[in-house]
């Protein structure tokens, strides 16, 4: 078992043109650590240099959005689904 | 250059009338590869407000559930401006994530019914978004998907 992560368009050229890959951890920002390991580039696109989540991306661990259930420190299992979609938004 | 069925066209703008002044925001689903925005589908601007459109974080993952259940992508990603051109702002540019779909832009700011103008002009204009560029392109309106290219075929430079 592992956990799957959806991936967006965007996010594709990271991860060879995969709509998903799996990964390992604890928490999401374990997790996001794994995919880094696997597919460099990625936590660039989804954490900020002062570890946080950037604000344009959504990240749900099933269906909940993370920014409710702590962000990163969010506890991810084996079994879970994790989307990343970035957000449709503009001025 | 965005191909659009008249139709499809015409509730985009109906939507952004409906809305103003607030943004109205919304995509059009098509199958994936194809190009063709054949779904209409408004969405909620969870900011609601004149100078800024977002789409609510639950409604935005049904909706890519939804797409990616019926192999579609978003060929048109919408949303107005109530007060200035039908341009992509900066804000636009910094969140625009989605590299193969048509950017629609419309102004409201000199529609008829709301703003008591005489003339009623909505404008009505697509571009692409990659990597922080923005390249105007056409639009041509089709009568229909169905019969293709008709002679009425209408294109707005």
């Amino acid at each position: 078992m592992a956990i799957e992560v959806r991936i967006p368009t965007i996010l594709r050229t990271h991860t060879g043109g995969n709509k998903t890959v799996s990964g390992a951890g604890e928490t999401l920002g374990a997790l996001v650590d794994d995919i880094e390991g696997q597919h460099p580039g990625i936590k660039g696109r989804l954490v900020t240099d002062e570890g946080k989540l950037h604000r344009f991306v959504n990240v749900y661990v099933n269906d909940e959005d993370v920014r409710f259930t702590g962000s990163l420190d969010t506890p991810v299992k084996d079994g879970d689904s994790v989307t990343i979609l970035p957000a449709v938004a503009g001025g | 250059m965005l191909r659009i069925d008249r139709a499809t066209r015409d509730a985009i703008v109906a939507h952004a009338r409906a809305d103003h002044p607030d943004e109205a925001c919304g995509v059009v689903a098509g199958p994936e590869g194809s190009d063709r925005p054949e779904r209409f589908i408004p969405m909620l601007n969870a900011a609601r407000s004149p100078t800024f459109y977002e789409f609510d974080s639950a409604d935005l993952l049904r909706l890519y559930r939804e797409m990616d259940d019926r192999d579609e992508v978003p060929v048109v990603v919408y949303h107005s401006h109530t007060a200035t051109e039908a341009h992509p702002s900066r804000t636009d540019v910094s969140y625009a994530s989605e590299p193969f779909a048509h950017y629609v832009l419309v102004s409201t700011r000199e529609h008829g019914a709301q703003t008591g103008l005489a003339g009623d002009d909505v404008e009505f204009r697509s571009f692409r978004i990659v990597d922080g560029v923005v390249t105007e392109e056409d639009v041509e309106v089709v009568e229909s998907y169905l019969f293709g290219h008709s002679p009425t075929t209408v294109v707005y430079d």
